[in-house]
């Protein structure tokens, strides 16, 4: 009997019951899907995560304040400190402390009620320098960004993001208007091209103002001089380090901190960013996947039992085909092929209902789902070997028939 | 005339050449602690070109003969030789081999495969033969015309009627040419024009030199028979020619 016969003959079985194979395969697919989304979802973060990182610029160093840890071996919460200051930035900026530095934009925001003569729209308002634009690649749909003396003197003039120029003008062509922030009135003197949001930040619904304005007349408080974050770029790509160290040591001297374990501030690259955000969505993946196989697993036992069931069903087909001379091996083959025919084609749907949901699915979830090729032909050859596997123990029992019992059976 | 013809074709000083040769043969099934001893000592020895019956009554040990001649089942002890093969000895593989090559089958419940179509089930025991694919059909399609069912190739076993039927898987005993044709109650589930149709079909065969053992309990039926053997209890009561 020749592979191509074999394969007819399983192909065959599995049509003669098309129901019963449909719900066996149904296991399988089902299985496969799961195994593809997940995998799918999984890499979709990950790559929402990476791209949410770069769209913070280029070649960035994040200077945020706490993560000191005090005498007691006690950690100070991340970001919750007030220990960064405009002093800190505008020591940054100077060529003489950090000469691997291009830029630098310290951010201090706060969500407040920016309102026009006809509405009012919540939005995220930052305080930073004329360096935030190239700092953090943004450009200007329109009008311009404010300078250097607009901070020094305290301006109140505003850049807005295309969202929260929308909202509150109907349109993005708003520049020379007026809105009140704070009490105090804002010039709109630039608009931002659109960046598009992701899950977790709209880049898009913000109003930029200069640092010095924010402290003296926006958020103002206790903490007037602290800012949440220092943006540092620098010069180049392989200036990473370099002003990595800069930074340190500059942060260090003015905080009059020695040791360096026990600095008040922390810096993290892009790159250590992406790297700790995809380890946690690795371990998500790798535990999804996990059940995803589980149920893999299940597909595989629902395979076992149509296949026991259908040895039982054909006992006679078996002992005629051995009293025409099949031999063991024949028979057992024909079983191993009929069991890895109905897993292929579980794997096959499988794989086609996980490409197309993980088209569908984006529009509808809000996430991206990255269909790779690697999960896809695995998971189609991991539905093979399933069904292969689960196939093994009837096809060894029908082998094992005797010939007359099987003719006799009823 | 066909014996006659026969008769004269086989020269006498040539001895026929045995197809079967059972020589003390024994057969116990054992259920749990109880034995049952269902073949005790059966010496039989059938030529090429002989038409036997075994008849017997039911516990009579015909069905297991059948078995242990068409090589199903082992004998418990004593010695089994076929077209000159000892087959006692033989393991499951062989066996397989021996029952394609040497015997073809015919069953009461003609046990065709309702998926396939008639040529297809003619073909398969050709497929465990290992005939190359090409020789098949002609083969498979040569011995439907050999049972007159050459303008049903294509219909599946449910499209035809029981005689039909009992011919398609006639045609299945014939194609791998076998030295023995062993047809189990052949006629059990016909009526009687099906019944009558088969039996002359059988004949003609054996008149072109098959040798078939027939397995009956009906005298009718074994009547189509040359010699007629009787079993009773295990052991051969008679054994008579009868035409």
């Amino acid at each position: 009997m020749t592979w191509t016969e074999t394969l007819r003959t399983g192909w065959a079985a599995v049509r003669a019951h098309s129901m019963r194979s449909i719900l066996t395969v149904l296991g399988i697919l089902i299985g496969i899907a799961a195994v593809i989304l997940t995998v799918g979802l999984g890499l979709g973060t990950q790559k929402d995560v990476s791209e949410q990182i770069s769209s913070l610029g280029s070649n960035l160093l994040i200077v945020t304040p706490g993560s000191s840890t005090d005498t007691e071996g006690f950690r100070g919460g991340f970001g919750s400190l007030f220990t960064l200051t405009r002093s800190d930035a505008a020591a940054l900026a100077s060529a003489v402390n950090a000469p691997d530095v291009a830029g630098v934009a310290p951010e201090k925001s706060s969500s407040l009620s920016v309102e026009t003569s006809q509405t009012n729209w919540t939005t995220t308002v930052v305080g930073t320098t004329e360096d935030w634009l190239s700092v953090r690649s943004r450009e200007l749909a329109s009008g311009e960004f404010f300078t250097a003396d607009d901070d020094a003197s305290a301006a109140t003039v505003v850049v807005l993001g295309s969202e929260a120029a929308t909202e509150l003008f109907g349109s993005t062509d708003v520049v020379g208007q007026s809105v009140t922030i704070a009490d105090s009135v804002f010039t709109v003197v630039g608009v931002l091209t659109s960046e598009g949001s992701d899950t977790s930040t709209n880049l898009d619904d913000l109003a930029v103002i200069p640092l010095t304005t924010a402290a003296d007349k926006v958020i103002g408080g206790f903490a007037r001089n602290s800012v949440s974050t220092i943006y540092v770029q620098a010069a180049s790509a392989g200036q990473l380090s370099a002003a990595h160290q800069e930074i340190e040591t500059v942060l260090l001297n003015l905080h009059s901190i020695s040791d360096p374990a026990s600095a008040d501030f922390s810096i993290a690259s892009q790159d250590s960013l992406v790297s700790t955000a995809t380890a946690v969505y690795r371990t998500l993946t790798v535990l999804l996947t996990g059940i995803a196989a589980l149920s893999l697993l299940v597909g595989g036992i629902g395979v076992m039992n149509i296949m026991l069931v259908s040895v039982t069903e054909r006992t006679r087909e078996i002992g005629l085909r051995k009293a025409l001379g099949a031999p063991p091996w024949a028979i057992r083959r024909q079983f191993l092929v009929e069991a890895t025919v109905l897993g292929l084609a579980g794997g096959l749907l499988g794989a086609v209902l996980g490409i197309v949901s993980a088209r569908a699915l984006p529009d509808l979830l809000d996430t991206s789902i990255v269909v790779s090729g690697l999960a896809v032909v695995g998971s189609i050859v991991t539905a093979m070997v399933i069904g292969l596997t689960f196939g093994v123990y009837p096809a060894a029992r029908a082998a094992r028939l005797a010939p007359i019992d099987a003719l006799r059976s009823e | 005339m066909a014996e006659l013809t026969l008769e004269l074709a086989r020269p006498a000083v040539v001895p026929a050449r045995p197809v079967i040769e059972l020589t003390g043969a024994r057969k116990t099934y054992s259920t749990g602690a109880l034995e049952f001893e269902a073949l005790c000592g059966i010496d039989l020895r059938i030529d090429e070109g002989e038409y036997v019956a075994v008849m017997g009554p039911s516990g009579s040990g015909k069905s297991t003969l059948m078995n242990l001649i068409g090589c199903l089942d082992t004998l418990t002890a004593g010695d089994y030789r076929l077209a000159g093969d000892d087959v006692a000895e033989l393991d499951e593989v062989d066996l397989a081999e021996i029952r394609n090559r040497r015997i073809g089958f015919v069953f009461q419940q003609f046990n065709l495969l309702a998926s396939l179509s008639a040529w297809r089930n003619v073909e398969l025991p050709l497929i465990y033969g290992r005939v190359p694919v090409h020789e098949r059909k002609a083969r498979a399609v040569a011995a439907l015309e050999r049972v007159t069912m050459g303008d049903r190739l294509a219909n599946k076993p449910g499209e035809l009627s029981g005689g039909q039927q009992q011919r398609v898987a006639i045609a299945r005993a014939l194609v791998s040419e076998p030295a023995l044709i062993l047809a189990d109650e052949p006629t059990g589930n016909l009526d009687s024009v099906s019944t009558h149709e088969v039996l002359t079909l059988l004949d003609e065969l054996n008149g072109q030199g098959r040798t078939i053992v027939l397995i009956t309990h009906e005298l009718e039926v074994a009547q189509h028979a040359r010699r007629i053997v009787w079993l009773r209890d295990g052991r051969i009561h008679t054994d008579e020619v009868v035409r």
